[in-house]
C-alpha cells in the first residue's frame, strides 16, 4: 500500500515536471494539475495511512487522521481556484501574445518592460 | 473588544473588499471614499492594537475559541504590529495615488487591493502553518489579478510567468507542510517549536527536508537567488500603486523566514540552525545580482525592481546571522526599503504618466526633462535608497554595520552592504542625471499638484522614519525582542509554563 502511493505521487510529479517543462500553455497547466494531484495525495497520506477506519478519533476499533483531510479539502479548493485562473490566462495570452509558448513571440526582447 | 483586536486586521480588508463587490453600480467617488475609510479603520485598529501591545504584551487571538493546537490561532505582538504598520503606510500611499485615475481602469480595483491587504496582513499576524498557506494563497490570487491590471502584452506574459512559478511553489509549500504534519502531527507553530526541541530518528529527517523546502519557498516569494529573475520583469511590467503595493510582498516572504526559522529551527533541539549557511550564501548572492541588476537598468521601473532583489538580500544576510540587535537594525531597514522602494515605483509611474509609456528610459534624452518637483523628489528616494544621510537609509545601514560588527560573518556582509551602496549610488547619480538634467529644456506637460502631494507625503515618512529614528528604533528591538522569545511565544499560545 504505501509503496503503490509513493510510486503514485512521485509518477505524477514526474510527468508534471515534464509537462511544465513544456513551456507551451496547454501542457503547463496539465502539469501544474497534476502536481497538484500528487501534492493532495501527499498531504492525505501525511497523517498515515489507515485501511478502514472511520476520521473520527474512538477508543475502540482503527481510526484514520481526520486533520489530513481537512487540510486536503482546503489544498483541493484553492488549487481548483487556481487552476481555473491560469487557464483563463493562458487564453488571455494565446490572444494577446499570438502563441501558446509560455514567452510569447510576437513581442521582441527590447520591448520587455 | 478588545479582546477581538488581533483578528480585526484581517477582518478590516475583509469587510471594505466584500462591501466593494456589492457596490460595483456605485458611483467611482463612493467606491473611492469607501476603500480609503477601509484603510482609516485600519489605521485606527492598529493605533489601538499598538496601545493594548504596550499595555499587556503580545496577545494570542484564538478563531471560534478554539484551543490551541486544535483550531487556528492568530498571534499579535510587536513584530506583527511592524509589519503590519509598514504595509498600512504603503498601501495608504498607494491607494490615494492609485484613487487620481490609475483605479478606474478597472472597477474591482479597490476590491482586489483589500484582499490583497488582506492576505499580507493575515500571513504576518497568523500563528498556524497551514493558515500562513492560506494567506499566501489569498495574497497571491489578488496579486495575480492586480498585476493584470490595466491589460497588455507585457503584463499577461509576466501574469503568466509569475502565476506559474507561484503554483509550484504552493505545490512545494503543501508538501513541506505535509512532512511536518507528518513527522510532528502538528502544524500550530508554537506547539511546532515545542516538538521540534525533542525531535529524533526518522522525525528528525523528514523536518530537516522540510526545514530546506520551507527555505526553497520562501526565497522565491522573496526573489533570492536563484529564485529572483520573475521579480525585476512582473513589478516593472505592474501598474504604478501595484508595483508601490508589490514592494511588500517579498517581505512576506522575509518574515516568514524570519518566524518560522526563530520558532521551529532557532535555538533548541538537534535541527538549530538549520540553513543559516546556505541562507547566508544566497543572500549575498542576491545583494551581488541585484547590484549587477541595479547598473543594467536603463529605466526608473526597472531600477526600482531590481531595488527590491537587492533588499530581499540585506535583509536575508541579516536575519541569517541573527541577533537581537541585528535584527532591530534589519526590522528597521525593512520599513525604510519598503518605502523608498514603494516611493521610486510610482515616481517612475507619474513620470510615465505624464510624459508616454518610456518616458523614465533615460537613454532617450530627446525627451522632456519631468521638471523640478518630481526631480526634487526623486533625489529625496534616491538619497534614501542609497543610504546617505539626512535620511532614514543611512541611519538603517550604519545600524546593520554597527550591529553586525562583531559577527564571524561580518566581514563579508560589509564588503556586500557596502560594495551595493556604491554602485547605488553610482547608478541613482546617473539615472537622475540622465533622466533631469541631460534632458532637453522645457519641461513635461501635465503638472498636478496632487500627484506631487501625494509622492511628497511618502517621502515625508522617510523624512519621519530619519527624525524619529531613536523611538522607532526601540519599537523594532522590541519586535525583534519579541520574535526571539520563543518560550513566551509558546506559553501564550499553548497556555502553560514553557518546559
Amino acid at each position: 500500500m504505501e509503496l503503490l502511493l509513493s510510486l503514485a505521487i512521485g509518477w505524477l510529479v514526474a510527468c508534471g515536471v515534464y509537462l511544465l517543462l513544456r513551456a507551451r500553455t496547454f501542457p503547463v497547466v496539465m502539469g501544474l494539475t497534476l502536481i497538484t494531484y500528487a501534492v493532495n495525495l501527499f498531504l492525505f497520506a501525511s497523517g498515515g495511512i489507515t485501511d478502514a477506519g472511520a476520521p473520527v478519533a474512538s477508543t475502540d476499533g482503527p481510526w484514520t487522521d481526520p486533520l489530513p483531510q481537512a487540510l486536503v479539502l482546503t489544498a483541493i479548493v484553492i488549487g481548483f481556484a487556481m487552476t481555473a485562473y491560469i487557464v483563463i490566462l493562458s487564453l488571455r495570452a494565446l490572444g494577446d501574445l499570438g502563441d501558446d509558448h509560455v514567452d510569447g513571440d510576437r513581442l521582441p526582447p527590447e520591448d520587455q518592460p | 473588544m478588545n479582546a477581538h483586536l488581533p483578528v480585526l486586521p484581517v477582518l478590516v480588508p475583509m469587510a471594505t473588499a466584500v462591501l466593494l463587490i456589492f457596490g460595483q453600480a456605485w458611483s467611482r467617488g463612493t467606491r473611492r471614499w469607501l476603500s480609503m475609510a477601509g484603510l482609516v479603520v485600519q489605521g485606527a485598529v492598529l493605533a489601538t492594537l499598538g496601545g493594548v501591545l504596550a499595555g499587556q504584551g503580545p496577545q494570542a487571538y484564538f478563531l471560534g475559541n478554539w484551543s490551541a493546537p486544535f483550531g487556528i490561532v492568530l498571534v499579535a505582538d510587536h513584530l506583527s504590529l511592524w509589519l503590519l504598520w509598514t504595509t498600512w503606510a504603503l498601501a495608504t500611499a498607494a491607494l490615494v495615488y492609485a484613487c487620481r485615475g490609475a483605479d478606474g481602469v478597472n472597477r474591482r480595483f479597490h476590491v482586489l487591493f483589500h484582499f490583497q491587504l488582506m492576505g499580507i496582513n493575515g500571513a504576518f499576524l497568523t500563528g498556524d502553518l497551514f493558515n500562513l498557506f492560506v494567506f499566501f494563497e489569498v495574497l497571491l490570487i489578488a496579486s495575480y489579478t492586480l498585476l493584470n491590471h490595466g491589460g497588455g502584452k507585457a503584463r499577461t506574459r509576466a501574469a503568466l510567468h509569475y502565476v506559474t512559478l507561484n503554483l509550484v511553489g504552493s505545490s512545494v509549500f503543501l508538501i513541506a507542510l505535509g512532512m511536518l504534519y507528518a513527522s510532528l502531527g502538528t502544524l500550530n507553530m508554537a506547539h511546532l517549536s515545542e516538538r521540534m526541541a525533542a525531535v529524533e530518528g526518522t522525525a528528525e529527517t523528514l523536518a530537516r527536508g522540510a526545514g530546506y523546502l520551507l527555505l526553497l519557498v520562501f526565497g522565491l516569494k522573496a526573489a533570492l537567488v536563484p529564485m529572483y529573475a520573475w521579480l525585476p520583469r512582473t513589478y516593472a511590467a505592474a501598474s504604478g500603486p501595484v508595483a508601490a503595493l508589490f514592494a511588500i510582498m517579498t517581505k512576506v516572504g522575509v518574515y516568514a523566514v524570519l518566524r518560522i526559522f526563530t520558532l521551529l529551527y532557532g535555538e533548541q533541539g538537534r535541527l538549530a540552525g538549520l540553513g543559516d549557511e546556505v541562507l547566508f550564501l544566497v543572500a549575498l548572492l542576491t545583494l551581488a545580482a541585484g547590484s549587477l541588476g541595479v547598473f543594467s537598468a536603463h529605466n526608473l521601473r526597472r531600477l526600482s525592481a531590481w531595488m527590491v532583489v537587492l533588499s530581499a538580500g540585506i535583509l536575508m544576510a541579516a536575519v541569517a546571522m541573527g541577533g537581537a540587535e541585528l535584527l532591530g537594525a534589519m526590522l528597521y531597514y525593512l520599513a525604510h526599503t519598503t518605502l523608498a522602494t514603494g516611493l521610486l515605483f510610482l515616481l517612475a509611474d507619474r513620470i510615465r504618466e505624464r510624459g508616454g509609456a518610456e518616458a523614465d528610459d533615460w537613454r532617450l534624452a530627446s525627451l522632456p526633462s519631468p521638471g523640478p518637483a518630481l526631480g526634487i523628489l526623486f533625489l529625496v528616494a534616491a538619497v534614501a535608497a542609497v543610504g546617505l544621510p539626512p535620511l532614514s537609509g543611512f541611519f538603517a545601514k550604519a545600524q546593520l554595520l554597527l550591529a553586525s560588527h562583531d559577527h564571524d560573518w561580518s566581514w563579508w556582509y560589509w564588503l556586500a552592504l557596502l560594495g551595493s551602496s556604491l554602485i547605488l549610488l553610482l547608478a541613482f547619480s546617473r539615472a537622475g542625471s540622465s533622466l533631469f538634467w541631460r534632458r532637453s529644456g522645457q519641461a513635461m506637460a501635465g503638472y498636478e499638484p496632487l500627484a506631487v502631494l501625494v509622492l511628497a507625503g511618502l517621502a515625508a515618512t522617510l523624512l519621519v522614519l530619519a527624525l524619529a529614528q531613536q523611538p522607532l528604533m526601540e519599537l523594532a528591538a522590541k519586535a525583534a525582542a519579541d520574535l526571539l522569545d520563543v518560550d513566551a511565544y509558546r506559553q501564550l499560545v499553548l497556555g502553560k509554563e514553557a518546559g
